[in-house]
């Protein structure tokens, strides 16, 4: 059992010095991390400085864009170089929020738009009016999103919106065309669902997702988000769970992301989906598959669509004066005209700027739903702000139990308001 | 003493999970007090070099006093330890449940205290007596027929036949897979048009239609609460296996010749002397199972409409999903109370038997 080798004790002796020592590196990283330890990751060497970016992009087409365009701007800047980390969209709020309690949040990160005052309110964000960011020629309801207490801290270049995808195959063997109103959409869906196919499909997975998928139905209803049980939300409601109940879409979409939708859409087993334009790269890539959009049909033929604004903004953390100017610099650069332009292209986004936007719609008809609906879009937090999302859950809360449960629309939504208001 | 010596046994293979503080803690000194006795770890043979003075350096009171500084070399890292990551994160918990612990408490490091509003607004919520009932359900339903198949496994593969030891190795298979696997796998085979266990229980003719496991509010219980079942039977099956090597065979011999049948030599002989065995296993999966996050969140993420949130995920969803801090923990240290009875009920499961013995 025993070896007894000569040097046998000199050895354990260092076992044990070195669980002293490796005790003492656990205490200083995990009790030690309390203090600021943000700019250690400073200047490199040949006075370059290294700026950290967060984002969660996670499939192309952005993944794939997004370190070009920083390593582009970081050039045109000078004398930086731009890091980029990404993480998976559900951990990156939780890792924002710890890194601001560290004071070491990212020189440059990505949020979603609607989580931007959530950040924004912890106050480790610069803010871009006063760094002397210009908004002028943005959709004003993208720079509500990135506002916070009457100061911009996060802009978009590009944003993004839902539309409703129509496999055009399907649509011309039932002689039928895309839908404008719901009446003409709940017949399209009936009819198109057949032999093994479904009419509709949409996301309706019980987080932001979900809400965000049902925002365009239920504003468009005239609803809105303080009241979640008024007589519109529950038309909207109800339309959505008659598609279920009657089969014309699966039951799964409680458990679909909008990325799974678009694998039912690509594979032809749905004849419409409701998604964003992101999905077009992909999309015409996949030889055999004809499709359009249209915007998403109104209750009556004299509303207009309102869908929510989607998309992320970029975002400044507090660091030191040198490196803040740097990272403004290099939003800057995200921002100017032609790159924002050339950027959304590629990311499948519709440009910030008004003017670009409109002039990509005209020459590009998959993108003209998305452009004609992005003018009167709305921002999620623009009625609610930081209490945006508790009253997102409560609401993708209500579309799984109306949806997946047997609760009816009114007491779904009657449950939504009173989770909300707790 | 058959009893003993199972009893035994398993409070050192659950240790690591149910009392890793004190149990590791007090083991270390222990150990080196018996260094004699060839346990093979690290600390017992420095002893035995020590003592045998072998070396240059080799004086008594010396080498006891270096032993001494190994011990707190040992001991010291683990209170370190214990006191970084499970004293202080239990405290701040503790805390931040009586805070109203907001996003902007993050950077400013300041949150003010709330008293019990937490606690008030999280009882009061519409969807809370529901998570609860869930969490009652899932927890009795998993011990239920984790325990039941566990112990039908162990008492089969208590007969000698071949290829018993192969079964027994790959029904653990179960327990090596990481979560992340099993719970995905089980999501895709659940898909309620595709999945591959609704295609057979068709074909079977068990079912008429397809079952809606995930994507109805009154299957998905059933639905994470049959894939944590199907997690948890190897622990129960391993341990009371363990238990049932300790029943001596003569036992069951003399059963025979009285004329027992099988049922009365199961229910007068296995089922009396796996009694200690039986606290402790149920004892430990319910502690096990109260806690379960990463299951239910692979599998349903609590819904849908919370249909299968229990406080676990539902603490989850409340932190990093809308963000009330001080909610989620007053949630979570609900969790931490009921996981403090039960360990208290498993210490003295534990104890009981063996004073009983002496």
């Amino acid at each position: 059992m025993i070896s007894g080798a000569p040097g046998r004790r000199p050895a354990t002796t260092g076992v044990g010095a070195l669980a002293v020592a490796s005790a003492c590196l656990l205490v200083l990283t995990a009790c030690g991390s309390g203090g600021s330890s943000s700019s250690s990751s400073g200047a490199g060497s040949g006075g370059v400085l290294t700026l950290n970016e967060t984002d969660y992009y996670g499939s192309a087409p952005q993944n794939t864009q997004i370190q070009g365009v920083l390593d582009e701007c970081a050039t045109q800047v000078g004398g930086v170089k731009v890091v980029h980390h990404e993480l998976p969209r559900e951990q990156l709020m939780p890792k924002l929020l710890q890194q601001a309690s560290s004071k070491s949040l990212p020189d440059l990160l990505l949020v979603d738009n609607p989580d931007l005052q959530q950040v924004a309110s912890t106050g480790g964000l610069v803010s871009l009016s006063a760094a002397g960011l210009s908004t002028d020629g943005l959709f004003p309801s993208i720079v509500s999103a990135g506002a916070y207490q009457g100061q911009i801290y996060g802009i978009a270049p590009g944003v993004n919106g839902l539309a409703l995808y129509y496999n055009k195959d399907l649509f011309a063997a039932a002689g039928l065309t895309p839908p404008t109103t719901w009446d003409e959409l709940t017949a399209d869906a009936q009819k198109l669902t057949a032999g093994g196919k479904q009419g509709i499909a949409f996301s309706a997975v019980g987080n932001e997702e979900g809400s965000f998928q049902f925002e365009p139905f239920f504003w468009t209803a005239g609803a809105d988000l303080k009241t979640l049980n008024s007589p519109q939300a529950v038309q909207a409601l109800t339309l959505w769970k008659t598609f279920v109940d009657k089969g014309w879409a699966s039951k799964s979409v409680v458990n679909w992301t909008q990325a799974d939708v678009d694998q039912q859409f690509a594979a032809g087993n749905v004849a419409m989906m409701v998604n964003g334009p992101w999905q077009l790269p992909g999309l015409n890539a996949k030889t055999g598959l004809h499709f359009g959009t249209v915007p998403i049909p109104v209750p009556s033929a004299s509303a207009k669509p309102v869908t929510p604004l989607g998309g992320e903004v970029w975002a400044v953390g507090h660091s030191n004066a040198g490196r803040e100017a740097k990272a403004v610099a290099v939003v800057k650069c995200l921002m100017s005209p032609d790159r924002a332009s050339e950027w959304s292209k590629d990311a499948g986004y519709i440009p910030s700027n008004q003017a670009a936007a409109a002039q990509l719609g005209a020459s590009d008809p998959q993108l003209q739903a998305f452009v004609t609906e992005i003018a009167t879009a709305q921002a999620r937090t623009a009625e609610l702000g930081t209490a945006y999302p508790k009253v997102s859950t409560a609401l993708s809360t209500a579309i799984q139990a109306a949806l997946a449960g047997g609760t009816s629309p009114q007491d779904a939504l009657n449950q939504a308001q009173s989770q909300a208001g707790s | 003493m058959t009893s003993k010596s199972a009893a035994f046994s398993v409070p050192a293979a659950a240790a690591t999970a149910a009392g890793p503080g004190t149990d590791s803690g007090r083991a270390l000194p222990d150990r080196d007090s018996h260094s004699h006795s060839d346990h093979g770890s690290g600390t017992g043979r420095s002893g035995q070099g020590g003592r045998g003075g072998r070396g240059s350096r080799g004086g008594r009171p010396r080498a006891r006093r270096s032993t001494a500084w190994r011990v707190a070399g040992f001991v010291v890292p683990v209170w370190i330890y214990i006191l970084c990551f499970y004293v202080y994160p239990l405290i701040a918990n503790v805390r931040m449940g009586f805070q109203d612990y907001s996003v902007s408490s993050f950077y400013s490091g300041s949150a003010p205290y709330v008293g019990f509003a937490n606690y008030r607004s999280v009882f009061h919520s519409p969807q809370f007596a529901g998570i609860v009932t869930n969490t009652l359900l899932f927890t009795l339903g998993s011990l239920v027929f984790q325990f039941g198949i566990g112990l039908a496994l162990a008492v089969f593969f208590r007969r000698k036949f071949p290829l018993n030891g192969v079964l027994r190795s790959l029904l653990l298979v179960p327990w090596l897979l990481p979560l992340v696997v099993s719970g995905t796998v089980w999501r895709w085979m659940m898909y309620a048009d595709s999945g591959v266990l609704n295609r057979m229980l068709l074909n079977l003719h068990v079912i008429t239609h397809p079952v809606p496991w995930l994507v109805s509010t009154t299957w998905s219980l059933t639905a994470v609460t049959l894939v944590n079942v199907w997690v948890g039977i190897p622990f129960n099956m391993v341990i009371l296996y363990g238990g049932l090597q300790g029943v001596p065979e003569q036992l069951y011999e003399a059963a025979a010749i009285d004329g027992a049948n099988a049922w009365q030599r199961f229910r007068r002989i296995t089922w009396p002397m796996l009694r200690p065995v039986t606290l402790v296993v149920l004892t430990l999966g319910l502690i096990y199972t109260v806690k379960v996050f990463d299951v239910i969140q692979i599998v349903t993420q609590g819904g849908p409409a919370n249909s299968s949130q229990t406080l676990t995920t539902y603490a989850y969803n409340l932190s990093f999903q809308q963000l009330e801090f001080g909610k989620g923990a007053a949630v979570g240290n609900l969790l931490i109370l009921v996981a403090i009875v039960f360990a208290a009920l498993y210490l003295r499961s534990v104890r009981e038997p063996e004073g009983r013995n002496r």
